[in-house]
């Protein structure tokens, strides 16, 4: 060393700088003895740096210390000791409270993100896993659980595991395991009926994030499925028209009595699959007759519906049959199309009126339908009479032409009648 | 080609009558149907041309304060709104949730859509309901006593 | 009255200098002499294109924004603009039918024969004219198919060597077809195509009225073994009231297209839009468009496109110069020409029929 000293003066600066160097990147990095040995131990106990680096925590700035206390600039035991702070393991039990310390700490959260919740920890205090927690049991969901740990994402990051898109398959990880449920006595088909549902459809193919997942309905903190007496009013935050109808329809009363939950009954609460004309009406696939049967009022009913709703689409079919084929014989139905669009809208609308089972209020929409799938139909019509009036002027030019050429050659014939061809 | 006749080919006098007049009227017919259609194609129809990104939308004084219309724009619905103090605006009248044709409900100032509830502002914006991305706003100007609402042009 | 009228113009135009040449004008009678309409309906057929498309000119628009709905608005709101814009489409076919068949006709005549080399060529450049026109008429209602037919076309113009790409440009007025291909489009169409075909029909006419209507050969001979048994028929009027028979003929079928049969309006070109399946050209360029698909990518050493276009390049130039294949005395030039004609015939209408068959 006394050499490296003595040495030439450039020499002795390039150390200082290289040596600079490595302290500066170590301080940047935040000392962390912890990820030293705990990167090359074996799961559970094994975190990298590279999966702390993609944790938000340790973007905001935050060590394993932060959560787990001890000292990360000491080695070993040093760092590890209960002077230091150290936690260890943290219990499960243990976790909500743990990650509350900061989570619902408004003053705390308003350094980093002052637009977070704070009321995660009283929500789950409420939820069935945080019911059954405070009784004991370890085996229902805590924060790592659905959040992960160590790599933590924000909700909004596509990768997160509480991002919407991936709320469900989250919760199904215990929820579709027959031998986790067993112990609640809870069915495990939620998931793969939702799998195959429209609300699943509307966020997986169409790319709709406000489509409803897990936690839309059953809270996500406060996790807990709606009572039978609420269910309808959770569907009613999107569907409020069928809300509406139905609360004013026979059915609410009638729902209320059986103690069946509204919506759930006819529709499913998680296989929900799109509503065809068939729920409708008297058939094999229809709904109405799980609770009516030949002879009642509502029986009539269901049927009326359906058939003044078929009858729509059929007035509908026609009139887009007749525009196509006036459309192909090269005449112009364009405005008639757009004016079918509306009428599609009409039996939309249509179908959502179902909901208040009185036909006065069905037949409204049936009514506003039709009437414009026949002013349509008429349009067609009146295009295809435009279409025969240009054949019929052709059939007169044809006539005009024949009958000119038919002068023509008498004429020719005439004159050469008179002047025989000429020799040349 | 062969001649008629017996007398070096002459044809009784009713006979070249007859045929004059066939030509002359067969003739005549067809200057007739040529010159039908191409008058009356020449004068323009009452409809003026409409462009693809612009259309007159309705006429000064047509819409009271605070209602709106629906008008065809090409092959898709648009919706002039006249607000409570009296400017215009134009939006896109297809509601990006599902197709449904929006309407303009002057009781709420905002652009609905009867299917499942949506609510827009009168920027198009999304601002409730399932719908998840805004209406397309068109430009709106008055032009004499017609209103006019062009689209923005893309060549 | 008509009397003084013919005075009047005989004062100043020599017009009657001008009826007597007329009237000795005929027409040689045989068996094959059916076939000289052919060249006066394609004549009259023209006359029906100029008339309409100055009529549709008063409504169409030739900017990518209104072309399509310009069209629409002929189609659906002007009174009788569907009758004007179905003849046009329909005459444009059965024209570029006719000159092709005019064109055969001439070649199994050999009237293509000396002195009339240059009515050969002069109606070989007015066919491929009217090709052209047939080209850039059809991008004119701006639907997908016109747009995606002229994107396949000029691509494979830019294939040729050396002048191919600027030669697409130049077409394109730029690197892609856009809003610039259409306006240079209805240019050719309405005034550069019209103003060079209008003076190659004039010197055509021309040299057909100086050098007569020819005989073919064989009937050349019968005439010449037998002179006594030479027909001719004056043009005017005896030919002439046949040759408007001909043409009111082609005009009821005309009307008869337009009404039964109306020119599609299509969907309008989305150039962002990927090209829908089975794009072709029009029926007259389908031979051509079929062969280019049977071509292997790769010929020996060389681009098989290239090949292709190099072959009807060459076709078309040695066609054009068919005359001087066949002088008097070579019986072996016209054995050949004959049979090229035989076989191009048949190639043509093969390779069509296959290009629909094929999809």
């Amino acid at each position: 060393m006394v050499g490296l000293a003595a040495s030439g003066g450039w020499l002795r600066r390039l150390l200082a700088a290289g040596f600079l160097l490595v302290a500066a990147s170590a301080w940047a990095q935040a000392p962390s003895s912890c990820l030293d040995c705990h990167s090359s131990l074996d799961p559970p106990k094994k975190v990298t740096a590279e999966q702390f680096a993609t944790d938000i925590h340790a973007q905001k700035g935050l060590t394993c210390a932060s959560c787990h206390g001890g000292d990360p600039s000491k080695d070993d035991d040093q760092a590890m000791s209960k002077a230091a702070g150290f936690r260890g393991h943290i219990k499960r039990s243990q976790v909500p409270e743990l990650c509350a310390g900061c989570h619902a700490d408004a003053a705390y959260m308003h350094k980093y993100n002052p637009s977070l919740r704070t009321d995660q920890l009283a929500l789950y205090k409420t939820s069935v896993h945080g019911q059954r927690l405070a009784k004991g049991d370890e085996q229902v969901a805590v924060c790592t659980d659905c959040h992960s740990v160590h790599g933590i994402r924000p909700a909004s990051d596509s990768r997160s595991s509480v991002h919407p898109l991936n709320v469900a398959t989250t919760c199904s990880r215990c929820h579709s395991d027959a031998a986790r449920m067993k112990p609640y006595s809870i069915p495990t088909d939620q998931f793969a009926g939702y799998s195959v549902s429209v609300h699943h459809e509307a966020q997986a193919v169409r790319g709709d994030l406000s489509a409803p997942t897990c936690t839309t309905c059953h809270s996500n903190h406060g996790a807990a499925p709606p009572g039978v007496a609420s269910v309808e009013a959770v569907c009613s935050t999107c569907h409020v028209f069928q809300a509406q109808l139905f609360d004013s329809s026979p059915h609410k009363a009638a729902f209320a009595a059986a103690k069946m939950p509204g919506c759930v009954t006819c529709h499913s609460n998680h296989r929900i699959q799109h509503p065809t004309d068939a729920l409708l009406g008297t058939g094999p696939q229809s709904v109405c007759t799980n609770c009516h049967a030949e002879g009642d009022a509502g029986f009539k009913v269901a049927g009326t519906a359906k058939e003044k709703i078929s009858g729509l689409e059929a007035a509908i079919e026609s009139a887009d049959e007749l525009l196509d084929r006036a459309e192909r014989s090269g005449m112009d139905v364009s405005q008639a199309k757009l004016s079918q669009t509306q009428a599609r809208d009409a039996l939309t609308k249509a179908r959502v009126s179902i909901h208040s089972v009185t036909v006065e209020r069905i037949l409204q929409d049936v009514q506003a339908g039709t009437k414009l799938a026949e002013q349509n139909l008429a349009a067609g019509n009146q295009a295809l009479a435009d279409r025969d009036y240009r054949r019929w002027g052709l059939g007169v030019s044809v006539i005009v032409i024949l009958l000119t050429i038919a002068g023509l050659w008498l004429y020719i014939r005439e004159i050469e009648g008179r002047n025989r061809s000429r020799p040349a | 080609m062969s001649p008629e006749g017996s007398e070096g080919g002459n044809q009784s006098l009713p006979r070249r009558a007859f045929v004059r007049t066939l030509l002359g009227s067969g003739f005549l017919g067809s200057l007739l149907s040529f010159f039908y259609p191409v008058a009356r194609y020449l004068l323009p129809p009452p409809t003026s041309e409409s462009s693809s990104d612009e259309v007159v939308a309705g006429t000064v004084g047509e819409l009271k304060n605070n209602t709106g219309k629906i008008f065809r724009f090409g092959s898709k619905p648009g919706l002039l709104v006249r607000t409570s103090d009296g400017s215009y605006r134009a939006l896109s009248a297809t509601c990006t949730h599902l197709d449904c044709t929006v309407q303009y409900r002057g009781e709420l100032q905002r652009v609905w859509c009867a299917c499942h509830n949506g609510m827009y502002d009168l920027e198009g914006r999304n601002l409730s309901g399932p719908p998840p991305r805004p209406l397309q706003p068109y430009e709106v100007h008055v032009r004499g006593d017609e209103i006019v609402v062009t689209r923005s042009r893309r060549s | 009255m008509l009397e003084r009228v013919r005075a009047w113009l005989d004062e100043r135009v020599a017009w009657n200098q001008i009826a007597e040449f007329l009237s000795h004008k005929t027409v040689p009678l045989h068996r094959y002499s059916y076939w000289y309409f052919l060249g006066g309906i394609t004549l009259f057929l023209f006359g029906v294109q100029v008339v309409t498309g100055m009529l549709l000119l008063l409504y169409y628009r030739p900017t990518s924004n209104e072309a399509f709905e310009s069209v629409q608005y002929i189609m659906t709101q002007v009174q009788f603009g569907w009758l004007v814009r179905s003849i046009h489409s329909w005459s444009a076919n059965l024209m570029v039918f006719t000159a092709i068949a005019h064109m055969f006709s001439v070649l199994f005549l050999r009237a293509y024969r000396k002195p009339r080399e240059l009515t050969w060529i002069s109606g070989m450049v007015l066919l491929f004219l009217v090709m052209g026109f047939g080209f850039s008429g059809y991008l004119l209602p701006w639907n997908t198919l016109a747009f995606f037919a002229t994107k396949v076309g000029t691509d494979m113009v830019g294939q040729m060597p050396l002048v191919g790409h600027k030669l697409m440009i130049f077409l394109r007025g730029g690197e892609e077809v856009s809003g610039a291909t259409l306006t240079r489009f209805f240019g050719f169409h309405v005034a550069l195509l019209p103003g060079i075909t209008t003076l190659l029909v004039a010197v055509h006419l021309a040299l057909v009225q100086r050098q007569g209507i020819s005989v073919p050969p064989a009937i050349e001979a019968e005439w010449k073994a037998s002179p006594a048994a030479r027909r001719d028929m004056p043009f005017f009027p005896n030919f002439f009231l046949r040759e408007m028979i001909a043409w009111y003929v082609a005009l009821g079928v005309l009307g008869a297209l337009a009404a039964l049969a109306p020119w599609e309006l299509g969907t309008k070109a989305d150039p962002f839009a990927s090209a829908p399946a089975g794009i072709k050209p029009e029926w007259y360029f389908l031979f051509m468009f079929q062969t280019l698909k049977l071509i292997p990518a790769k010929m020996w050493f060389l681009d098989g496109e290239l090949v292709g276009l190099a072959a009807f390049g060459s076709a078309g130039l040695l066609w054009t110069l068919l005359p001087f294949f066949d002088r008097e005395g070579a019986r072996f030039g016209r054995k050949w020409i004959v049979g090229a004609g035989i076989f191009a015939l048949a190639y043509m209408s093969v390779m069509t029929v296959y290009a629909y068959w094929a999809k």
